[in-house]
């Protein structure tokens, strides 16, 4: 046994002393968003209550809560490890996620929030046919929450080993399963308004310990940043590359792609992903969106800044071996961060690190519940009321039909949250912001800015995005053909860069032009009208 | 609030005819907003896409210059990723300013004479 790794187990076990501790923070956070949820249960009556959370929130409790919807597992544990292990290269993350956001705001967020009502596919579907482009949406909607809870639970598995020790993979499908079960829990019988609080009260832990964390290393540094990433690059041995771009992608020509494709996928993905753009809905109009999104940006992009110390504090005062030895990936590199900071052999590291770790818990399941609720909103509104129902369904019968697909969804995630464990979990959620890009963006934009776009423009771009850019990841390095695959012993994987936005995005967008203007139907003026003013004024809007 | 999930169009009774929206549609008004709006999101989105991509490109294609200290540890990419952050919040605020000022209250008067007059 390498030192390092019986460094990692020191640390589990120094973990295990407290476990007491982690537990009861766990149970007092599970505790006290339980009770929320029963209590926003209460109050959900009708489907606007489940969907939209009654559309009474404030722009600062939305901008909160998106934040916290936003801010995944991969925000928290992933760019942290990336910036541990790469430098410089994690760091691209940081940005790409907050950039985006301008997308949103600019383009997408007040259009949304003033034309749908209910789910991202209300916009897309609306002056095409229902029935078709419905599915498509829906379908997209699933497959794009479904990468991203993939990332949330491999982050959950991950926390688990780490604090209590277990590495054994009963123990962490038995972890997984759990999370699995609050979030059923959380969506059927909360809603949207529970699911806006958790993820409320989530926002505000997880930058307060954040800012802890920042404050402690700067402390150790006594605020200087230019000796913190000094430290960081000695420390990582690999001197001033450390602080510079390159040491992920800068391999060759092909990693070079790949950080291109990655750079695609973050600053577009956002404005295209489903359990993101429904929480506009829970603000009373485009004004009170709008300022929901200014607010997001100010705590998404100080909560991002301060991942700068998280990261090159990882990496400067814990080894790289011990990093790598606890995960392959880094994605433990915060909590160890937080161990470090507080004395690794003392109670004080403990609680810091039981701290930090219930703050990721806590972040994990509010966003998957965001991101339940997303998807089962979705099947339940369009796939089953306006598609399998045609419209006919009541409103009992939708949200019936929401439950039920909330604990489909949570079943799906749960078995397949088994077989990631191995990747970081930012990448995999990248993966979700390539998909959403591709399949989901070009439709929404053609929509609302493209009086020409037809029902077939639709399908093509959000099927043909999908089915690329979910194909290409099928045969990329993070499928198969590498040691941290999720797969590592076979090898189908030809394609060469991990993250398909480079080819995918471009082809939604391609397609969705190329199905238009081959298609033989006009598209409806009529609805466009109504659609673009709808968009603009908010008439109509409720 | 309707009981039912139709699509968004017949939903709700008091909304204008589709003529009245054509017709809103194709005034001079409603060009005028979506000319605002549009001439300042489109080339604004462009603008700060080409920034970024600027950015991601140097990492990958200008190692050198990026790594260039410029004090103490700080290099060019360091300050490179903190004005990326500069620019998103300034971007942010320059947006929401110019649509309070400028979108708001023509999207409000057509609003509010199409549910009025409906």
């Amino acid at each position: 046994m390498s030192p390092a790794i019986t460094h990692v187990t020191l640390a589990a076990n120094e973990a295990s002393e407290h476990r007491t501790l982690i537990i009861t923070l766990f149970a007092l956070f599970v505790l006290a968003t339980l009770g929320i949820t029963v209590w926003a249960g209460r109050q959900t009556k009708d489907a606007a209550d489940f969907y939209a959370g009654g559309r009474q929130f404030s722009a600062f409790q939305n901008g909160l809560a998106v934040s916290g919807d936003y801010m995944s597992a991969a925000s928290f544990l992933g760019i942290a490890g990336a910036i541990a292990l790469f430098g410089y290269d994690g760091f691209l993350y940081s940005i790409g996620f907050l950039v985006a956001w301008l997308v949103a705001l600019l383009l997408v967020a007040e259009p949304l929030r003033n034309s749908g009502r209910y789910t991202m596919g209300d916009v897309l579907a609306y002056r095409m046919r229902q029935r078709p482009v419905r599915t498509a949406a829906g379908t997209s909607t699933i497959v794009v929450s479904i990468f991203y809870l993939l990332a949330q639970m491999a982050g959950a598995g991950v926390l688990v080993s780490l604090l209590l020790g277990i590495t054994s993979d009963a123990g962490k499908i038995l972890i997984v399963a759990l999370v699995g079960v609050l979030m059923i829990v959380y969506v059927s019988i909360g809603g949207m308004k529970g699911t806006t609080w958790v993820q409320m009260v989530k926002a505000v832990l997880l930058i307060g310990g954040t800012i802890l964390i920042t404050f402690l290393v700067l402390l150790k540094f006594n605020f200087n940043i230019s000796d913190l990433l000094g430290s960081a690059a000695e420390n990582s041995g690999k001197g001033d590359a450390f602080l510079e771009p390159g040491l992920q992608y800068g391999a060759d020509g092909t990693t070079k792609l790949d950080f291109i494709s990655l750079g695609i996928a973050l600053v577009l993905g956002t404005a295209g992903l489903p359990h993101i753009l429904i929480r506009f809905y829970t603000v009373p109009n485009a004004k009170a969106a709008r300022k929901s999104v200014n607010w997001a940006i100010g705590i998404i992009g100080g909560f991002y800044l301060m991942t700068i110390a998280l990261g090159f504090g990882a990496a400067a005062l814990i080894s790289q071996d011990e990093i790598i030895a606890s995960n392959p990936s880094g994605n433990t590199a915060a909590p160890l961060l937080a161990l470090h900071l507080g004395g690794v052999d003392s109670a004080w590291g403990a609680i810091l690190l039981a701290t930090i770790s219930a703050v990721a818990f806590a972040t994990i399941l509010a966003v998957v519940a965001g991101l339940t609720l997303a998807s089962s909103s979705s099947f339940a509104h369009d796939i089953y009321a306006n598609v399998i129902r045609k419209g006919q369904a009541t409103e009992k019968e939708e949200m019936r039909a929401a439950r039920w697909a909330t604990v489909a969804i949570g079943v799906v995630s749960i078995a397949l949250g088994a077989l990631a464990r191995d990747l970081n979990v930012a990448g995999l959620v990248a993966l979700a912001f390539a998909v959403a890009a591709s399949a989901n963006l070009p439709t929404i934009l053609y929509s609302l800015f493209w009086k020409r776009f037809t029902t077939q423009g639709a399908l093509w771009s959000i099927y043909g995005g999908l089915i690329v850019a979910v194909g290409l990841v099928l045969f990329s390095p993070v499928v198969s053909g590498d040691p941290k695959a999720m797969f590592p012993d076979v090898d189908f994987a030809w394609f060469p860069l991990k993250n398909p936005g480079i080819i995918s995005i471009p082809f939604g967008f391609a397609m969705g032009w190329l199905g238009t203007v081959l298609s033989k139907e006009e598209p409806d003026a009529k609805k466009y009208a109504e659609l673009e003013v709808r968009s603009l004024t908010g008439t109509g809007a409720h | 609030m309707a009981a039912e999930a139709p699509p968004p169009s017949t939903e709700q009774p008091k909304l204008p005819t589709p003529e009245e929206f054509t017709e809103v549609q194709e005034s001079a008004e409603f060009g005028e907003l979506r000319r605002s709006h549009r001439s300042f999101a489109f080339p604004l989105t462009i603008a700060f896409t080409a920034w970024y991509l600027l950015y991601v490109l140097l990492s990958n294609y200008a190692g050198g210059f990026m790594g260039t200290k410029l004090f103490g540890n700080i290099n060019v990419a360091f300050v490179f990723g903190v004005l990326q952050f500069v620019t998103t919040f300034l971007i942010a605020w320059w947006y929401s300013r110019h649509a309070a000022t400028k979108l708001d209250p023509k999207a409000e008067a057509i609003k509010t004479r199409m549910e009025g007059g409906a």
